[in-house]
């Protein structure tokens, strides 16, 4: 039964996406309905297993009932169901705001494209298998494009050509790594990749390691690190408010794949007995978020217009992130990595809402759109402006909201490093600056616009009954921040817990591999051969 | 529950009233003073309840795990030096609640301001009542944003927004400093409670990291407590409603550093690092604060930088680092918070009754309110120190202290001397708030006729002013005790003995305040000239040029660094990231090669096998032409045409190396391509223009060539090594547990099924999403072709028809063929699909989209949905009976005439493959054809040449 949910999270959305291709054109009511209904039941099914404890030990489903590294497996474990979770959520959101601001209709396919972008995401949340990464990395990427398109527009089919040339090259790269790998390891299952680091070839060792760190540069694509981010400002800033909502969890599918595959695949001891692997990537991984939140934080003092200080706000996120992925000193890994879940699950929650509070002021700022410039009051200027004070406190990360909390941990776990010097200085500095340019921006829009002559300088009751659809889609993930706040112990030792899943990757690989190496002359064959009183996918 | 537990309460209360404060505005707006006044009141009745339940045990502590793993807990602490700070903020919070009910104008709304008064209230609470150091922080940033909100409260005037936004950047600042310096702060200690940091003095202080935390949390200090150099956000935080200075400026906001001060006293101060700069910052924030104050004509900006001055003579207490000095410290914060509230009370009252707060204007206001005029006088006295005012005792104390320790800190002179000066100065400015407000003759007439306030407005000041007369005449009794407590509470300790009596005897202290006092006076008198002197020489100095000179830096560098690295181009995208990988990939490459173990193994040689001569020329015949196209990739349709030559070649060689299905695949995409890009080709210009410059050209050359280099020998080492995988395994099982002889179809459809059905719905979506971005499209084409020739008129030639009408029905039934053989011998879903596709295609052509359509009457988003449908629903039919998707099963039987079968499940799943290739390339294919279907005749082709994308693209809604 577990096995099925586990599977019904990749393959219900994709069976509703050929649905909604039949249906989508004629019956416009009914796609909603199906759209909302499947989004609903994924969040039902991937919070019902996590919390029904399913992730607690890595489920291991060998897909076409052959045995990894053969088959393809899916694993579900803590962290691949707390991403599949927090997709739902952002899903949840976007098509609502989608559904309440009539966006869907703004060209064909919206529900079946949204869906299949969610196969994709589940799809590669779930996988434990590298070739099967890369298909579902393009997946992604075509439902991504179509949906980046969505409601056409000059610019936005600039950004979204940008977008989808960009991630070509990183589809390229991920084929030539993944080649590369197989061509020397000889194997594509990541648990089985791991095992046989340590034998292979001396001479092969190079190609590996030169494989890996391309792997990696196609991870930071997605994951948008610097200088690979820069598709990012310009395909979210561009893209029609739903879609840039639910690319907020875009990025995190690099940055999972990064944290998946460097515990997974690298927790061997060693490639080929000659390199060690456990710090072969997080040294870079550190530098390159300090970078990545420094530029970002600029980059959020450029933006002229609020979706491209989101933009930027999410690229900063990513940099924090990274900074706690490189972390590798013993005793404070876990606190960094429970952090960084801490703060992952607060920037894509908290992003997604941010692009929908900006819809709304795109809509009802006539004049100026979500353009950092005065206007005459929109309707529920206080209300509105309220919500953008604490969207602008959560993602700068200044107590008592979310952004400082996963902050602290952060930092907390960074003090023990010998880098403690310049990861403070940078993220304390960062931080500074985005408050400084929110602050800016938040007095233009908020408070300069009610010194417009001809209007009170107060909302009025006529404003109150204004409608403003969508209004509460940008108020539940603050709530959702809230709970994060007051629950944050039982939440971080969760994570804590997870984190602990994730550096101790025996777990998985015996979840995966549980005989160890496989020779293709002793592997088993299918089940229903080899266990003839198979029952229920376990062995 | 442990009634200590009830500290949370009082520190919460505050937040949970402002939003009811909010909300009870609504009905009547002084509910909201109300509600702020009643709960203002509770939490002090809660408090000294608790104070009374506790005094003989303090400190004591209460904590719960907020997040334990980073020593976050929510833990609050009642000591003496909490006790004091509550009682002020809780104290005055009510008397400027009562004042502010009178001061603010009907237009002003109530319910904003008391909500914004309650978060403030309860995050200064909050930072003093914390034992939780990050627990503190959290506090102190919301004490920041609070007064964010109040500075800004009249947000429609730009100074209110410019102050708001200037208190923020730098108490901002300073408390993510102080966040830095708490976390090493407890990483030094092991812990983040207070109780246990207070206790280990000795070994933060020899700590290494003692430099960079004291200094970090010093940040905090100076830039929350006005300091020098971070002093000049406090002067523009005048911008908001004077209740809110009063309240900010007299006991809270201001003194949040000063209290840090405090609390750290036991675990930071003594050491050299600790005097230096505390008593530096505090010497000349004094000096300063106190020097500016004379020449404001603002009565709020006399008030400002005199505040500036007064926190610096505390810091500058705390510097000497002694206990003595602590125990002056702590009076003075006490005295300093009644006087100046009082002050700013009476400031406001004379703004709120004449319409002016600039003393140039101002004047014989003793006439029209003898009695605010009194409380500022007393007030006022209380800040120059006069004898019998409380200001008096804590100066004597601060003189003391200084001739003290002048011996440690320069020539035993200098810090007497500076001192006097500094109490000189306060002299005369407390001389001219009195003389220039209450006495003399106003400039001209005053905005409004001035009177008296409303008697409650004056209340709260009223309170206060006796309280600076009754400390000041009989401090041992009225202060003696909470100085005691508080002082135990700063120092963890015992006090020393100090004497709170009025006379001390005649001593060098006294001489300095008679000094103070008679050179302040005459300053006073002779302060016209020294008035010209000060606008012609240092009037123009201000420090926020400096501020606002930082900031455009900032918005010059933010904006000049994103656009230097991302100008919008793509091909700086690309060069960047191409770039970022071959790096990467050198980087991995280097840090391994070298190793000696590897240099061993690649010295013994590689695999000699240098290939056959066809081989090498089929390759050669791929590098040729893709430099070919690279070269003449200006000319379209020339370039397609060589790059197909590179498709074809790819398929030669997996024909070559025995792979038929990669062939054929490879050889129908490439049809199938070729005749997707010739329709795209129709609508673009015929030639590309030249985008870059040469030496663009030449360097993107070398870049391509670099990274091509390395791929190639990437891929070169990889094949020229022996190899070991797991394919042995696909060999073995594709008949028994795959069910068909051909290994390359096995493992789509079964062994990696899963990748198949990924990919087949990465085709439909590559469809549907093309179908969007062309749905209602219609581009414009030209009639001629590119050299001026008009197409044919007969766009469905007889001999195209016929041949396609006789060829339909053999290719289908060859791709019928080609997908049932296809799990035994190379074929398969996949490229009968294709070969279908392009069957039908033909027919289009020949016949027409429409016509066709018609004939055909295929619902193509159908066939693709069903595609997708049919292989998932094959995968799930194993879900239903209890094994994992797709899991195929085999039936192996012999029929008479065919000889041995094998059947496998794997078939669905291949005919769902089938229909989605199928469905996708008609649905791509239909969707080029058709723009043209409505397609306009364009006048003049060369224009649309020249911007394709204009007319290419509808207007969106894009803002």
């Amino acid at each position: 039964m577990t096995d099925n949910l586990i599977s019904l999270l990749v393959l219900l959305p994709v069976a509703l996406a050929a649905i909604l291709a039949m249906t989508g054109q004629r019956a416009p009511g009914l796609s909603r309905g199906i759209s909302l209904a499947g989004v609903a039941a994924l969040l039902a099914m991937s919070l019902g297993l996590l919390l029904g404890g399913s992730g607690n030990t890595a489920q291991v489903i060998e897909l076409g009932g052959w045995s990894a590294p053969f088959g393809i497996v899916l694993v579900f474990d803590r962290l691949s169901g707390l991403m599949v979770v927090l997709t739902s959520i952002v899903a949840m959101l976007a098509l609502l705001y989608a559904v309440r601001r009539d966006e869907d209709s703004a060209g064909p396919h919206f529900h079946a494209l949204f869906q299949a972008q969610l196969f994709g995401l589940n799809g590669a949340f779930l996988t434990g298998d590298l070739f099967n990464l890369f298909v579902f990395f393009e997946v992604l990427l075509l439902a991504s494009y179509g949906l980046l398109l969505h409601g056409n527009g000059r610019k936005r089919t600039r950004a979204g050509f940008h977008y989808v040339v960009v991630n070509l090259i990183g589809s390229t790269l991920f084929l030539f790594a993944v080649g590369a790998l197989y061509g020397t390891v000889g194997s594509l299952n990541l648990a089985d990749i791991s095992l046989k680091l340590p034998e292979v070839a001396p001479d092969a060792v190079p190609i590996v390691t030169t494989a890996i760190f391309l792997l990696f540069v196609v991870f930071l694509i997605k994951g948008a690190a610097f200088p690979l981010y820069l598709w990012l400002p310009g395909a979210y800033g561009h893209a029609s408010i739903p879609v840039a909502a639910l690319f907020a969890i875009m990025t995190k599918v690099g940055l999972y794949s990064v944290l998946r595959v460097d515990s997974v695949m690298l927790s061997g001891n060693s490639i080929g007995g000659l390199v060690e692997t456990t710090a072969l990537i997080a040294p870079w991984l550190l530098w390159l978020g300090l970078i990545t939140l420094l530029l970002a934080a600029l980059g959020v003092v450029a933006g002229r217009i609020l979706r491209r200080q989101v933009a930027y706000l999410i690229v900063a996120s990513v940099g924090t992130i990274l900074i706690a992925l490189g972390l590798v000193t013993g005793s404070e890994r876990e606190l960094a990595i429970s952090g960084a879940l801490y703060y992952w699950i607060h920037t894509t929650v908290l992003s997604a809402g941010f692009f929908l509070l900006a819809g709304l002021l795109m809509r009802h700022r006539p004049e100026a759109g979500d353009g950092i410039e005065a206007a005459p009051p929109m309707p529920h200027a206080v209300l509105v402006g309220s919500l953008f004070f604490a969207y602008a406190i959560a993602m700068a990360g200044l107590p008592p909201l979310t952004g400082f909390f996963g902050k602290v941990m952060i930092l907390a776990a960074a003090v023990e490093s010998p880098l403690m010097a310049p990861i403070f200085a940078v993220v304390l500095i960062s931080g500074l600056i985005m408050v400084i340019a929110l602050a800016r921006t938040g007095s233009r829009l908020f408070y300069q616009s009610q010194a417009t002559p001809g209007h009170p300088a107060h909302s009025t009751p006529r404003d109150a009954r204004t409608p403003m659809p969508g209004l509460a889609l940008s108020i539940a993930p603050l709530a959702i921040a809230t709970v994060m706040v007051v629950g944050a112990q039982p939440l971080s030792e969760w994570l804590e817990t997870t984190a602990v899943q994730i550096t101790t990757p025996s777990g998985y690989l015996d979840a995966v591999m549980p005989d160890g190496i496989l020779l293709p002359e002793t592997a088993p064959g299918k089940f229903g051969q080899d266990y003839p009183d198979y029952e229920g996918g376990k062995h | 529950m442990n009634a200590i537990e009830l500290l949370a309460a009082v520190v919460l209360l505050p937040f949970l009233a402002a939003p009811l404060a909010a909300w009870s505005a609504r009905f009547n707006r002084y509910a909201a003073a109300w509600v702020a006044g009643g709960v203002t009141l509770l939490a002090l009745a809660i408090f000294s309840w608790l104070v009374v339940l506790h005094i003989g045990q303090m400190p004591v502590a209460t904590s719960h795990a907020w997040i334990e793993a980073a020593g976050l807990s929510f833990g609050f602490r009642l000591d003496g030096l909490s006790l004091l700070f509550t009682g002020l903020i809780l104290v005055i919070g009510l008397l400027i609640v009562i004042y502010a009910r009178y001061y603010l104008s009907p237009n002003d709304s109530m319910g904003r301001f008391f909500a914004y008064m309650m978060m403030f209230m309860g995050a200064m609470l909050g930072v003093v009542l914390s034992e939780n150091m990050i627990n503190l922080v959290i506090f102190w940033e919301l004490t920041s944003l609070a007064s964010f909100l109040l500075i800004s409260y009249w947000q429609h005037r730009k100074e209110a927004r410019y102050g708001a936004r200037l208190a923020l950047a730098i108490t901002g600042a300073g408390g993510l400093a102080l966040l830095g310096g708490v976390l090493i702060l407890g990483h030094i200690v092991g812990s983040y409670e207070l109780t246990d940091v207070l206790a280990s003095g000795d070994l933060i202080k020899n700590h290494e990291l003692y430099a960079p935390a004291l200094i970090l949390i010093l940040l905090g200090v100076f830039t929350k407590s006005a300091q020098f150099p971070f002093h000049f956000w406090l002067p523009n935080a005048m911008a908001a409603p004077t209740p809110v200075s009063a309240y900010l400026h007299s006991a809270t906001m201001v003194k949040a550093g000063i209290f840090l001060l405090a609390r750290f006293f036991p675990a930071l101060a003594g050491t050299e690092l600790w005097v230096i700069i505390v008593s530096t910052a505090g010497l000349i924030t004094f000096l300063l604060g106190a020097y500016t104050a004379l020449f404001r004509h603002d009565l709020k900006g006399l008030l400002a930088y005199s505040t500036i001055s007064h926190l610096g003579l505390i810091t500058l207490l705390f510097g000497f680092g002694t206990p003595l000095a602590a125990v002056a410290g702590i009076f003075h914060i006490i005295n300093h918070a009644t006087f100046k509230a009082s002050l700013f009370m009476v400031a406001g009252i004379v703004d709120h009754e004449t319409g002016t707060r600039d003393m140039r204007r101002l004047g014989g206001l003793v006439k029209y309110m003898p009695h605010t005029a009194a409380l500022g006088m007393i007030a006022a006295m209380a800040m120059a120190g006069v004898p019998l005012f409380n200001g008096f005792l804590s100066k004597e104390m601060f003189f003391t202290e200084s001739v003290r320790v002048a011996g440690d800190i320069g020539p035993v002179w200098l810090l007497p001397i500076l001192v006097s000066l500094g109490g000189l100065l306060s002299v005369a400015y407390s001389l001219r708030f009195v003389h220039d407000t209450f006495f003399g003759k106003p400039d001209g007439d005053l905005p409004k006729k001035p009177h008296e306030p409303p008697g409650m407005m004056k209340r709260p000041v009223d309170l206060l002013v006796v309280l600076c007369l009754a400390v000041g005449i009989l401090p041992a009794l009225v202060v003696g005790p909470l100085l005691h407590i508080a002082v135990t509470g700063v120092l963890q300790a015992e006090p020393p003995y100090y004497s709170l009596s009025l006379w001390h005897g005649f001593n060098l202290p006294l001489l300095m305040s008679a000094i103070a006092l008679i050179g302040g006076l005459l300053l006073y008198l002779n302060r016209a000239p020294i008035f010209r002197w000060h606008a012609r020489s240092l009037a123009h100095l201000d420090a926020r040029t400096v501020y606002n000179r930082l900031m455009e830096l900032l918005m010059r560098t933010g904006a000049g660094v994103t656009g230097g690295l991302d100008n919008g181009r793509l091909s700086r995208i690309v060069v960047l990231t191409l770039v970022f990988s071959l790096i990467a990939g050198l980087v991995g490459y280097v840090q391994t090669v070298g190793l000696p173990g590897v240099q061993a193994a690649l010295d013994r040689g590689t695999v000699e096998d240098s290939g056959d001569w066809v081989t090498w020329l089929g390759m050669l015949l791929i590098i040729i032409a893709t430099l070919v196209t690279v070269i003449g990739h200006r000319q379209r349709l020339f370039a397609l045409i060589t790059m197909s030559v590179v498709g074809l070649g790819v398929a030669m060689i997996f024909a070559r190396f025995s792979a038929p299905d990669l062939a054929m695949t490879q050889l129908s995409v490439e049809v199938v391509t070729m005749i997707l890009l010739l329709l795209a080709l129709f609508y673009l210009p015929q030639q590309s223009r030249r985008l870059s410059s040469p030496s663009r050209r030449w360097r993107d050359a070398g870049i391509a060539t670099v990274i091509g280099g390395g791929i190639a020998a990437l891929t070169y080492a990889i094949i020229s090594r022996p190899f070991e995988t797991i394919s042995g395994y696909f060999l073995e099982h594709s008949v028994p547990g795959g069910g068909g002889t051909n290994v390359v179809n096995v493992i789509l459809v079964d062994f990696r099924g899963y990748d198949t059905f990924g990919e087949i719905t990465v085709l439909a979506l590559a469809a549907l999403g093309i179908f969007a971005m062309l749905h209602n499209l219609s581009l414009p084409s030209s009639r001629r072709d590119p050299f001026g020739r008009a197409w044919s008129d007969d766009p469905h030639p007889l001999m195209l028809r016929t041949f396609a009408q006789i060829i339909l029905p053999l290719t289908l039934l060859f791709g019928i063929y080609v997908f049932l053989r296809g799990h035994n011998e190379p074929g398969g879903g996949f490229i009968a699909g294709l070969i279908v596709a392009s069957a039908l295609v033909a027919q289009y052509m020949a016949f027409g989209i429409e016509n066709t359509e018609r004939k055909l009457h295929l619902p193509i988003h159908g066939v693709i949905g069903a595609g997708i449908l049919i292989a998932l629903g094959t995968g799930l039919v194993a879900m239903v009976v209890g094994v994992p998707f797709l899991t195929s099963n085999t039936w192996h039987f012999t029929l008479s005439l065919l000889g041995e079968i094998h059947l496998a499940s794997a078939i669905g799943f291949d005919l769902g493959v089938f229909l989605v290739v199928v469905g996708s390339t008609m649905l791509i294919l239909l969707n080029l054809g058709r723009l043209t279907d409505h397609a306009i005749e364009h006048p003049d082709y060369a224009s649309i040449e020249a911007s394709p994308a204009d007319s290419a693209t509808r207007g969106g809604r894009d803002a």
